[in-house]
């Protein structure tokens, strides 16, 4: 079997997610044993036309990142979003809740037309998304396990189920009881629970559960002394997006 | 002689983020020498408003993953001060240790994935896996040491975990430092040897190019300054980071989505070289030899040389981490809650040398502890307007040599810098209208 040929891409992110993928030192060799990386911008020269697996980071908020995306997914077979930015938007889809003249204006005054942009948008919201990394920055152990399964020809599977379910198996004292805030409770699993177990709150950054209790978590946060305003702030810090039109 | 020459390089490769380089010259003019940045701004500004002082180090921190730590330390300065907490001598210990970290495992990561390729005649290190097996791994395991400094001791490399203001959310077992200690010592001290040695051999493909300008970074008298000092300027001498807005001088260029940055000339270079001509005195040994093998000296004006001061500077991190964790063990860890009572709402500036650069975030807050104005001035953007003077400079001296060549010159002229594009777009200077 022909090793797949992999592509790596960016649009509007802080390239975190890539360089987390620098960042496996030691599973790096073997990764390249398994497939030849024929395009990736920030480490290597040159394009190609025809790609097995393109793994595409951040948001899409220029008309030229809506082009350069309908390119990718045309020459490729499947595409995996990598990171908060390219599944839900990331924390850039935050200026999505204000008027978009207003953001431009702010930014760069009497020169806001010099340079175009839309509200940050998910990749999915373009073009169709065959798989995703979550977490900002992505998840390292996802990442692999999603790489295994495709490399292996097999669907990866997501997981659905609130972070709060690994912090009880790594049996962290929960951060709620040391009198701090959370969003497990509505945040998809598959980090290992790493904020509360490295003692700091969960911030949300792997995006909803398919059915997440949004009222109620408002409530939680209320109860902690936040209020309603703050509150709803702390859970569009990464699903400004996915909370459009939600009751608070 | 060729008197027209046109040179667009699309989207850069190996730099952080999205840039293009363009030079023209038509009958002997040199009409443009430039970087075009190209990156889609983010907008953080309109983040950031009235975000909760909890919030703020985590969203800059996605300004830009390769210099996380950096912003996130930075913020949560400016935030400290701005709210009057204080921090524990244990907190500025630990902090440095993620700086000497994150500087290591970043000046690493420059040297040999994006600028040995140039040096050795390759587009990538891809082809080195095979051609030079030894190296690569010896950069790997360099690379892993120094991210694991930041994964202990800030639960994560890219985007740190632990660090909040007032302190950290865990404090790291002395278990978890004595075995950074060994491999520092063990692995890392002599891995750090051969990439000197494996330098020196390829040192003859740098440049020799050599055009003076300002050079801009903090300097202290305790140390070599990276988490703190005064700014320091070869042109204007020391002044207070107070100062900083009189120290950047940011303005919009219509080519760039980034704004540029002047002082006492049309443009200053900060980041490794500018640490160097204003702090070697302060460099431990190992890094001073490294300098001497690998031909460094003091007041050097050739910018393709950052990527060797970057080195030289990641001697003196390795070492140092090593001081700094000793001098945690001989004052015995405590397990410390940060402080996060505000004595005060008001404005607070971070300054500190991140791989890049000086890198200086401002913030004011209201009387909830929320941003009300906001301004980051980044390393990569003060360094645009000299990249653009050095190919001024450099273009009509490379003239001759042919279209192929010039652009590989440029190419590797703005790989030098190390720019990173994706955090020099990602933050301008605003006041929020109220
Ligand atoms: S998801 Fe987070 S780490 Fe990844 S690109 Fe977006 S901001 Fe960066
Ligand atoms: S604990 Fe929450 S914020 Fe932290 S990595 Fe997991 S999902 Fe993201
Ligand atoms: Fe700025
Ligand atoms: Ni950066």
């Amino acid at each position: 079997m022909a090793k797949p040929r992999v592509g790596i891409f960016d649009f509007t992110g802080c390239e975190g997610c890539e360089l987390n993928q620098l960042n496996f030192e030691d599973q790096l060799l073997d990764i390249l044993g398994h497939v030849d990386i024929v395009e990736w911008r920030e480490a290597m020269d040159g394009q190609v036309d025809e790609l097995d697996i393109a793994f595409v980071e951040g948001s899409l908020s220029t008309p030229e990142c809506i082009t350069r995306i309908h390119e990718i997914r045309r020459k490729s077979k499947v595409l995996v979003a990598l990171g908060a930015c390219a599944v839900q938007g990331g924390v850039n889809a935050m200026k999505n809740t204000r008027p978009i003249e207003e953001v431009r204006e702010e930014v760069y005054g009497d020169q806001k037309y010099l340079f175009p942009t839309l509200p940050a948008l998910p990749l999915s919201a373009v073009v169709k998304v065959d798989f995703a990394v979550r977490g900002c920055p992505m998840t390292q152990i996802e990442f692999l396990k999603v790489f295994t399964s495709l490399v292996m020809g097999k669907a990866p599977i997501e997981p659905d189920s609130a972070v709060c379910v690994e912090c009880k198996l790594k049996e962290n004292e929960c951060v709620v009881d040391k009198g701090m805030i959370c969003l497990g409770p509505i945040t998809r699993m598959g980090c290992g629970a790493r904020c509360p177990t490295f003692g700091q709150y969960c911030n949300g950054c792997r995006g909803l559960v398919s059915a997440p209790n949004i009222e109620g978590m408002q409530e939680i946060l209320v109860e902690k002394g936040l209020a309603m305003d703050e509150a709803w702030k702390r859970l569009q810090l990464y699903n400004a997006n996915q909370l459009e039109g939600v009751q608070r | 002689m060729s008197t027209d020459l046109d040179i667009k390089v699309h989207h850069l490769t190996r730099v952080e983020g999205h840039g293009n380089i363009v030079v023209n010259m038509k009958q002997g003019v040199l009409e443009k020498a430039r970087l075009e940045i190209v990156e889609a701004p983010r907008y953080f500004e309109a983040m950031l408003k009235g975000r909760s002082f909890h919030e703020a180090a985590i969203i800059t921190s996605r300004i830009c993953g390769i210099c996380s730590l950096g912003h996130q330390i930075t913020s949560l300065k400016a935030t400290e001060q701005a709210l009057g907490l204080e921090v524990s001598e244990q907190t500025v210990l630990l902090r440095k240790l993620l700086i000497h970290g994150a500087t290591l495992q970043s000046n690493v990561l420059h040297a040999y994935f994006l600028a040995a390729p140039d040096f050795l005649g390759v587009g990538s290190v891809f082809p080195l896996v095979g051609s030079h097996p030894e190296i690569v791994k010896r950069a790997l395991r360099m690379k892993r040491l120094a991210n694991d400094i930041g994964d202990v001791v800030s639960g994560r490399a890219v985007h740190p975990i632990t660090p909040v203001p007032g302190g950290f959310t865990r404090i790291p077992t002395e278990k978890e430092l004595l075995e950074i200690r060994r491999r520092l010592i063990e692995d890392m001290v002599p891995d750090y040897l051969a990439t000197v040695d494996t330098l020196q051999a390829l040192a003859e493909a740098i440049p020799d190019f050599t055009r003076e300008t300002e050079y801009i970074s903090l300097r202290s008298d305790h140390d070599y300054a990276l988490y703190d000092g005064d700014i320091c300027s070869t042109d204007a001498g020391r002044v207070d980071t107070a100062d900083y807005l009189g120290m950047t001088n940011e303005f919009i260029v219509p080519h760039s989505t980034s704004k540029h940055c002047k002082v006492s000339r049309s443009s200053y270079m900060v980041g490794a070289l500018a640490r160097w001509n204003n702090n070697h005195d302060k460099l431990c040994d190992t890094a001073l030899n490294a300098a001497g093998a690998l031909g460094l000296e003091p007041n050097c004006h050739n910018p393709y040389m950052n990527t060797i001061a970057q080195v030289v500077e990641a001697g003196h991190c390795a070492m140092d981490s090593v001081a700094i964790i000793d001098r945690l063990l001989d004052d015995g860890l405590k397990n410390e809650r940060p402080n996060q009572e505000p004595t005060r709402y008001g404005t607070g500036i971070g300054a500190t040398e991140v791989p890049r650069g000086v890198l200086y975030h401002e913030y004011t807050y209201d009387r909830q502890g929320r941003v009300a104005a906001a301004n980051c001035i980044i390393p990569t953007g003060q360094n645009l307007a000299n990249i653009d003077d050095d190919m001024k400079a450099l273009v009509p001296e490379i003239i001759d040599r042919s279209k192929q060549d010039i652009t590989l010159m440029l190419e590797m002229l703005v790989r030098a810098y190390d720019p990173c594009i994706s955090c020099s777009v990602h933050m301008l200077d605003v006041q929020f209208k109220e």
